[in-house]
């Protein structure tokens, strides 16, 4: 599936999106298998309260399940306006 | 309904006069802009990042809510991306309605939503280097009275 990272997220790890294959089952999966990887990751995702994500671009959870799900993003809280 | 989002400049001036011309069945109409501001006297350029695949989707999904909330006869969002300087505008919501009561809180919905739901990021550009804006809790406290 691909990743995608936004603002800092996306500075922190240093891309702003790649292929991951994976067998995760739900987002939390995901980000401890990405912050098990290298530091920039595990520093990304060290407090996940701080982050948000999107599955499909659509606002979800940490616990939702990835079954199906082709982009996942992650980012800070927004600020628009 | 119409949602834009772009990079170069508007015009709120032309926007806001289309928008609410020949409206024979609607009594009112409201229009929000924001504009970069420069409080410390430091701030240089705001750089706003998005996320092109959700954020048409995500104000859409949130304009739909609006009308179908409040009795409204039409609602525009224009929300910029990329680099400003402070005295640009980065964005502008408007809302037509019946009855003014309906076109403001329907205004104010809309803000308070893209403020914290739709897919934007500011990052402030100093003189002496940048950061990320950070979301307020008063933000997210703000969708509670919706």
């Amino acid at each position: 599936m691909d990743v995608l990272y936004f603002a800092w997220v996306r500075e922190r790890i240093g891309i702003p999106k790649e292929t991951v294959d994976t067998q995760a089952g739900t987002v939390a999966d995901l980000v401890a298998e990405l912050a098990a990887r290298e530091d920039r990751y595990a520093a990304a995702f060290a407090d996940t309260s701080a982050l948000r994500v999107a599955l499909d671009q659509e606002l979800s959870d940490f616990d939702a399940s990835l079954t199906g799900v082709r982009e996942v993003a992650f980012f800070p809280p927004m600020t628009g306006g | 309904m119409r949602i834009v989002v772009q990079e170069q400049p508007f015009d709120f001036g032309a926007e806001a006069a289309a928008f609410a011309t020949n409206r024979h069945d609607m009594g009112a109409v409201v229009t929000f802009t924001g504009i970069v501001r420069d409080i410390s006297g430091d701030l240089s350029a705001m750089e706003i990042e998005h996320y092109p695949g959700m954020t048409a989707k995500a104000l859409e999904k949130i304009a739909a809510e609006a009308a179908s909330r409040w009795s409204l006869g039409d609602a525009l969002v224009i929300h910029r991306h990329g680099r400003m300087v402070p005295g640009e505008m980065i964005m502008m919501v408007a809302t037509a309605a019946p009855h003014r009561a309906d076109a403001f809180e329907a205004a104010e919905f809309l803000m308070d939503y893209l403020k914290s739901r739709a897919p934007f990021w500011k990052k402030e550009i100093g003189k002496d280097g940048s950061a990320w804006v950070a979301a307020k809790d008063a933000d997210e406290d703000a969708l509670t009275r919706w």
